[in-house]
């Protein structure tokens, strides 16, 4: 320590802080003037720190890792009374499923019940949509290895699309449910009735020739009805709409104007088929 | 602050390496509070997902320092630690520097006087302090840089450190206890 005599000192001491706080307006007109000053210092002294930050990572990793779990806790805990709750409303579904399941095994015993095989089925591409006879019809493309037939079903991932009108060797022609000439056999969900869905080349096709006493229902779902033998009964069609007229309509399941690939299913009906075809039958060959 | 430069043997003992260690502990005491505030000062600016405590942590050791051993934060290490306080919190630079030095002149004003108060009026006088100086270091960012930085990291700011006075200063004072005590003892 350098020795100053006590006066010396004391002025020192009294001069200091003026002295600093003119040296802090200095340091503010040098920050100001050289603005990297500040950036260089800074990067500097970060350098020298981040051996103490590097240290100090493992105890703030595992503080903040303790937070964390308090909190996930805290969240746990009404996590949990949801899924207490959730787990409730499912167990009662799973009871009236398991009644359901049983009323239904009792059901087909007393019926002699005969379950259906799965369908056979191949997807093909859709390559056009119009041309030919019809005005609402896809062109699929197919190959000479598929057999496929006419009044085959189309449907795509939602719902029903059309049948199979023409078949050639590399290609199929699918009448949509759309079309002017197509008329399909529906039952209405709710009431059991039966009714004809008729297309008229507009998005949905129109309901006609339901039985008296019977008003389709807004909302009301349609599939198919197995009547006649050209399609199988239950297949999903749409929804009724009434139309600004009053008029029943059908609102598709199947997005007829964005299709992509369509599945053909066999189920081995040959209720009512183009004429040419009554004609000649083909052999259908076994299920796969 | 004037110690003589040789230990007095009392008791016939020879005197162990004369002078040295006494230096040395005077000296350590002398630098404690400055270096203790620094290290504060980085450890709070350790990058943790908090707001910046840095401010908040400086100025109760500054303030503690500067009513109960003024000899040892001297000015030269206040503008030493503000400078710290600027690098670490990205303020332009120079703002920390004289927040802290005005606060350390304005403490000294009043030490007699604070010194003999109970822990509450002191913290009373602290929360004024903080608030004071975080205004102040709110208008001298908004200066240097030329626009209006927001308001509320500022009341946060002060608001922390009026909440952490009390922890630091029960530390400081146990130090500054013990430091008394060495000081005191022959």
């Amino acid at each position: 320590m350098i020795r100053l005599s006590i006066p010396l000192r004391q002025a020192l001491a009294r001069l200091s802080l003026p002295l600093m706080i003119a040296a802090a307006f200095g340091v503010m007109l040098l920050g100001k003037a050289d603005a990297l000053l500040a950036e260089r210092l800074r990067s500097h002294l970060s350098d020298a720190l981040s051996p103490i930050y590097a240290a100090l990572a493992e105890p703030m990793g595992a503080v903040r890792a303790a937070v964390e779990e308090v909190q996930a806790l805290a969240r746990l805990r009404e996590e949990n009374a949801s899924l207490r709750e959730e787990n409730e409303r499912l167990r009662r579904w799973h009871s009236a499923a398991l009644a359901l399941e049983s009323e239904n095994d009792m059901l087909r015993r007393q019926l002699n019940f005969l379950p259906e095989a799965a369908p056979a089925f191949l997807t093909a591409r859709v390559v056009a949509d119009g041309g030919g006879t019809y005005a609402r019809a896809v062109l699929l493309a197919t190959g000479p290895q598929h057999s496929i037939r006419k009044g085959q079903v189309a449907l795509d991932e939602r719902g029903f699309v059309g049948r199979v009108t023409e078949v050639g060797s590399r290609s199929a022609r699918v009448l949509l449910a759309t079309d002017m000439n197509s008329r399909i056999p529906v039952t209405l969900e709710s009431s059991r009735a039966r009714a004809i869905m008729a297309g008229s080349n507009g998005a949905r096709p129109r309901l006609s020739h339901w039985p008296e006493g019977v008003v389709p229902m807004e909302g009301e779902r349609v599939v198919t009805n197995a009547e006649a033998g050209a399609f199988p009964a239950g297949l999903p069609v749409g929804i009724v709409r009434l139309s600004a007229q009053g008029a029943p309509e059908v609102e598709l399941f199947a997005r007829l104007d964005r299709l992509d690939a369509v599945r053909l299913f066999d189920y081995g009906l040959r209720g009512i088929l183009p004429p040419e075809s009554v004609a000649r039958p083909e052999p259908r060959q076994g299920r796969r | 602050m004037a110690t003589p430069p040789f230990r007095r043997p009392h008791h016939g003992r020879p005197a162990p390496a004369p002078g040295l260690l006494r230096r040395i502990d005077d000296f350590a005491r002398l630098a404690f509070p400055g270096f203790s505030t620094g290290f504060l000062m980085v450890l709070a600016a350790a990058p943790i997902s908090l707001p910046s405590p840095v401010f908040a942590t400086a100025l109760p050791c500054i303030f503690f320092w500067s009513v109960f051993r003024p000899a040892a934060m001297s000015p030269p290490v206040i503008f030493l630690l503000g400078l710290l306080l600027d690098l670490l919190t990205l303020a332009p630079l120079g703002a920390g520097v004289l927040v802290l030095l005005v606060v350390h002149g304005v403490v000294q004003r009043f030490r007699r006087f604070l010194a003999r108060q109970s822990f509450l009026a002191v913290w009373l006088a602290f929360c004024a302090a903080a608030v004071g100086a975080a205004a102040l270091f709110w208008a001298l960012q908004a200066l240097l840089a030329l626009r209006l930085p927001p308001f509320a990291p500022a009341l946060h700011a002060a608001l922390l450190s009026a909440g952490l006075y009390p922890a630091i200063a029960l530390l400081l004072t146990r130090v500054h206890e013990a430091m008394r005590q060495a000081e005191t003892a022959p």
